[in-house]
């Protein structure tokens, strides 16, 4: 107790030199918590527009569809079995159909998916309703970032292309009945949107399907033969691999600013004991033992760990508050990062994380600050009070 | 309780290694001290004059000799039993003050006693009754950086009797004030000696603290080479 006491008036008789130590260690536990936060509401953002727009709680792959190889599509359909064709009918889930075609915009081929969805569903949040517009020929609903791509805008129309099972090729004019804006990459990227009924037309497979989304809630049915089910996690496992990667960055900045700390407490901490030897003596001709001078010491070296802590607190929360409060706008070219995100970050911190951090400051900088007061075991009080270093 | 034996020191002997060489601060001496005494040790810079208070004051170990102070054999100890001799028993005032530089006064006088566990409403009453002893009971707020050299020595004085230790070890304490604060230091001590009886051992070559001795014990490289009661010229009987 004396010895805390005596700690806690040494660190604060130091002054700004504690201060600035402390302040270091804080912008550590500030600036790792900030990153962590971000990354956390990318992750959470992303994952729930994801969810939204594209996984739904999950989907039925035709047993042939890898998302990953797009030659596995002219395999991957069947018709829809009763039990999915029967959550189709409840509004609990919905079909897609995918195709490869091509299209003609001035005058270029490109090669783009043709995907096929119910214009009346809800299961996904995105406007295909627009697809039901009477007398537009063949709709097709597009993405914005696709739309700027290849420079078509609603009300256009651009041929489209496409190989029956025969393998004779087919085109029709379509027309874009509306440019969608959304930030989820995969419902965008090089691909068209038609009303489900059509495509199944084009491409001579009525009833088909190459998956089916259910809708965000519902209780999966054990999928039936020819078809796999894919929860959720399993979608998701990509972006979450993807937001990993983007986590190395805290590590970095804790392990930076972590050490940089560390090093300015033990340099303070061997410089102490070498100044203040005389006092040293003093303490233990008053009746200190060594171990009471080496905790005296050790502590005066970890409470910079729980200024840090204290001054993190002071200026960190309520910045950290601020900012997943207001988010903050996604900065240009991060569109390309893979991830999906709104137009604005909303860090979301992990309370664990935080508390993680700090705890592990306050032990990092016990180790460091006990590290040089071993060596006051070594120093004889005789020397110490002649104010000689052994 | 005059004429209990307070330290015994038996054919002392403290060698310090010096590169190949070696060193004899301390060269079989052979001391008693009693309570109630008012006695110091004189010679010639590096005679061994710090090394006896230092054995003496369980700070340091003898190479061979034996030491009984209070008591107890200083070589037999273990750090932790020396700590406690220190804190319960032994006073230390040094040239250089020493002072806890964060503390104030009151709190550098109280240090002792929250090491001894004092309860605070004794503690608050010594530390008032020390400080008044030494003439500061109105500077008890003051940091070291704001006492001249004489105050802080007298707040040494006050932290190193505050306890009523029966023995006080005073290294050279007039070495860095003038004439004026030495006298009014040493009247202090001599004061408290006569009044709580607590035995003083100085290491000095100051004729100013020589003149309040009772007993004088010279060393010549690190051997006693005179022991004399001395009949204190300076005026002992006036209060602190
Ligand atoms: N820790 C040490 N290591 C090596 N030699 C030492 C040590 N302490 C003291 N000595 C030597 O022992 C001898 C006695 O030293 P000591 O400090 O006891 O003398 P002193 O009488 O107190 O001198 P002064 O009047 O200068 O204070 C000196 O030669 C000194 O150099
Ligand atoms: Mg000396």
């Amino acid at each position: 107790m004396i010895t805390l006491r005596l700690a806690l008036r040494n660190i604060l008789g130091t002054g700004i030199r504690a201060w600035l130590n402390a302040f270091i260690i804080s912008i550590a536990l500030v600036a790792s918590s900030w990153n962590q936060g971000v990354v956390a509401g990318m992750d959470e953002q992303a994952a729930r527009a994801a969810r939204d727009l594209e996984y739904g709680g999950g989907q039925y792959w035709q047993e042939s569809y890898d998302p990953y190889d797009p030659l596995t599509l002219e395999e991957a359909h069947s018709p829809l079995p009763e039990e999915l064709r029967r959550l189709v009918n409840e509004g609990k889930a919905t079909a897609v159909l995918m195709m490869q075609g091509s299209i003609y915009p001035q005058g270029r081929m490109r090669s783009i998916l043709l995907k096929g969805i119910d214009p009346r569903q809800h299961v996904l949040d995105f406007p295909t309703s627009a697809l039901s517009a009477a007398g537009a020929g063949l709709p097709a609903l597009i993405g914005g970032r696709f739309a700027r791509a290849v420079d078509l805008a609603r009300g256009d129309t651009v041929t489209l292309r496409w190989r029956e099972p025969g393998g004779a090729f087919n085109a029709e004019d379509a027309t874009i009945v509306h440019v969608m804006q959304t930030t989820l990459a995969a419902i965008d990227n090089n691909q068209a949107w038609l009303p489900l009924d059509r495509l199944q037309e084009m491409a001579r497979l009525p009833g088909a399907a190459t998956l089916v989304v259910l809708a965000p809630g519902t209780a999966p049915l054990s999928a039936p033969p020819g078809w796999v089910f894919r929860d959720p996690d399993f979608l998701l496992r990509d972006l979450r691999e993807l937001v990993k990667t983007k986590s190395v960055g805290r590590v970095v900045l804790l392990v930076i600013f972590l050490s940089l700390g560390m090093l300015a407490i033990f340099d303070t901490q061997v410089l102490a004991i070498f100044r203040r030897r005389r006092e040293i003596g003093t303490l233990v001709a008053l009746g200190f033992t060594r171990g009471q001078v080496v905790r005296l010491f050790t502590l005066e070296g970890a409470l910079h760990g729980v200024l840090a802590v204290l001054l993190g607190a002071a200026w960190g929360l309520p910045l950290l508050w601020l900012q997943a409060r207001l988010g903050f706008a996604v900065p240009p070219g991060t569109e390309d990062m893979g991830i999906s995100i709104g137009e604005r970050i909303y860090p979301a911190y992990g309370a664990g994380y935080i508390l993680g951090v700090a705890v592990l400051s306050l032990a990092v900088t016990t180790v460091v600050s006990l590290l040089p007061s071993r060596r006051i075991a070594r120093l004889k009080p005789t020397d110490a009070l002649r104010g000689r270093a052994s | 309780m005059a004429d209990e034996l307070l330290i015994r020191t038996e054919e002392l002997v403290k060698v310090f290694p010096m590169g190949r060489s070696e060193v004899r601060a301390l060269n079989r001496v052979s001391l008693d001290f009693r309570a109630g005494e008012f006695a110091g040790l004189v010679g010639p810079s590096g005679s061994g004059k710090t090394t006896f208070l230092n054995v003496v004051g369980s700070l340091d170990a003898p190479t061979s000799g034996s030491a009984e102070v209070l008591g107890r054999r200083i070589e037999g100890l273990s750090h932790r039993e020396a700590a406690d001799l220190r804190n319960r028993s032994i006073g230390f005032i040094f040239q250089t003050f020493n002072l806890l530089p964060v503390y104030t006064a009151y709190e550098n006088v109280e240090f002792p006693l929250l090491l001894l566990r004092v309860p605070a409403a004794q503690r608050r009453r010594m530390v008032m009754d020390a400080l008044e002893w030494v003439g500061l009971a109105d500077r008890s707020r003051s940091r070291p950086a704001q006492l001249s050299g004489g105050e802080s020595q007298r707040v040494a004085i006050a932290r190193a009797v505050v306890k009523r230790p029966p023995l006080l070890l005073a290294d050279e304490p007039t070495a860095n004030l003038d004439a004026e604060n030495s006298h009014h230091i040493l009247r202090t001590m001599a004061a408290l000696n006569r009044e709580l009886g607590t035995t003083f051992l100085f290491a000095t070559h100051d004729e100013k603290v020589i003149a309040y001795l009772h007993r004088k014990i010279t060393l010549v490289d690190g051997r006693v080479e005179r022991d004399e009661p001395l009949t204190p010229a300076a005026g002992r009987e006036t209060g602190p």
